[in-house]
């Protein structure tokens, strides 16, 4: 069945929810944050959000074309679900909509059964030009796809905490565990260990 | 010592170099760590990977965006494609109308089995079309919007006469859009949209039914399927993606609710 992980800030990006129904909904006055029926505002919201998706998508799959697939993907969905966007942060909503077209296509990639750990299958000697060094695209590769993404929001994006854990639609507890395992798998990486990676459960 | 020092967590390090960790324990981290090297010397190392992170993609979002990715252009290959889409479905309900119409076999009656089943049939036909028609649609796929519940059911249940309920799916992920009337074999019938996450969508369709109550039944397309059901004298369609675990699951939460009302009701 369908597992998202951002299910629940997907309801209420959705409009499923209303933003007072959404604990510590992103306040009204933050940039990027609409009121609902501002169609032309909502356009100019989703492009000012193109430079930091395209980044996003990069540290995601470390790959040029495959994330402006991707971007160009989620721009077409969120474009097309206009009607839809009752108010809230479209910068979150677009980074939910990338988040899960990504997982989609790592599922394909995968042609595996599973539920919520799908790995890469990215071989990390296929990671860039500074392959056989320990760098750190290499160790973003090596790691699981939810710790990926919270690392990546909070360092790269400057997502704060609870942006995060709407985005991914887990409790903050939970983004604080894939950031402690992201750091400490990198750390052991680019220590020269070799990480108990690639573990599915 | 501070003597609110106590113990500092993992989780208040990675605050801490998040710009996440509340004001009045800022003292205490900064001495926790001026006492603990091994643990400063982790935060440091945090604090390099971060460094590595935005200097390794930084500089993406200073990149001139591709042409693919302007809005403009987005915008005007999805009018192209809409278009496109609408004919398409246009000529496919011409074909299949000519061919029901020519006493073709049609497309479901290689399960029926008499007349009975020939009505429900083509109420189900009916259903999967009304679904191919206004799957497509973006800018009008109902008439009445999804957040005016309680005056599409009412309006609904007047026009085919019958108390109607209109499931909440949003346990299952799915936002209701809205609704329409459409003629059906049988009389007017009512049709609600649902749309999920990823834009997904599901419809069902009720009108009065043209035969005794059955259980949930699969029909099975290339793109599309349905489940369908007679219960209390009125037919339901669930028509979506042919996905037939997702669909189940949407039709089956759609029958107990519908089944529950009825109870009540009795």
């Amino acid at each position: 069945m369908f597992a998202f992980a951002g299910f629940y800030w997907q309801l209420a990006a959705f409009g499923g929810l209303g933003s007072r129904d959404r604990p510590n909904a992103a306040p009204a006055q933050v940039g990027g944050v609409l009121k609902e029926g501002s169609l032309a505002t909502f356009r100019q919201s989703v492009e000012v959000t193109i430079p930091a998706l395209r980044r996003y998508a990069r540290s995601l799959t470390r790959d040029a074309d495959l994330a402006d697939d991707l971007v160009q993907d989620t721009l077409v969905r969120a474009l097309r679900s206009e009607h839809l966007f009752h108010g809230g942060d479209v910068r979150a909503w677009m980074y939910t909509i990338l988040a899960n077209l990504n997982r989609n296509r790592l599922r394909s990639l995968a042609r595996r059964p599973a539920m919520s750990s799908i790995e890469e299958n990215d071989a990390p000697d296929l990671a860039g030009p500074e392959a056989g060094g320990r760098d750190i695209e290499r160790a973003l590769a090596l790691l699981v796809e939810d710790q990926r993404q919270a690392l990546l929001l909070v360092v790269l994006e400057g997502l704060s905490y609870r942006e995060v854990a709407d985005v991914q639609g887990v409790p903050i507890g939970t983004v604080m565990s894939r950031l402690a395992r992201a750091r400490a798998q990198i750390k052991t990486y680019l220590d020269g260990g070799r990480p108990a990676l690639r573990r599915v459960k | 010592m501070i003597d609110r020092e106590l113990t500092v967590t993992e989780d208040e390090l990675h605050a801490y170099v998040d710009g996440e960790l509340p004001d009045d324990r800022l003292q205490a981290v900064t001495a926790w760590l001026a006492a603990h090297p091994d643990q400063a010397a982790l935060v440091a190392h945090w604090r390099m990977q971060a460094d590595a992170i935005r200097a390794r993609y930084g500089a993406v979002a200073n990149e001139p965006i591709p042409a693919r990715l302007q809005l403009d252009r987005i915008e005007r290959e999805q009018a192209n494609t809409r278009w496109s889409a609408r004919a398409l479905t246009a000529l496919a309900a011409t074909v299949l109308f000519a061919f029901m119409a020519g006493g073709g076999a049609g497309w479901f009656a290689h399960s029926a089995t008499g007349s009975a089943a020939n009505g429900s049939d083509k109420i189900t036909a009916d259903a999967v079309e009304a679904y191919r028609l206004y799957v497509v649609e973006v800018r009008h796929p109902v008439e009445v919007p999804g957040s005016e519940l309680a005056h599409m059911r009412n309006w609904l249940s007047k026009r085919i006469g019958h108390e109607l309920s209109i499931p909440d799916l949003q346990s299952i992920g799915l936002k209701l859009v809205g609704g329409r009337l459409l003629p059906g074999p049988t009389g007017a019938a009512a049709f609600y949209m649902y749309e999920g996450p990823s834009g997904e969508r599901f419809t069902i369709y009720c009108t009065k039914a043209g035969g005794p109550e059955t259980a949930l039944r699969f029909k099975d397309g290339k793109r599309y399927a349905s489940f369908t059901w007679v219960d209390d004298k009125i037919s339901y369609v669930v028509s979506g993606p042919a996905d037939r675990d997702r669909l189940e699951t949407v039709a089956k939460n759609a029958y107990e609710q519908i089944d529950k009302t009825g109870v009540k009701k009795g």
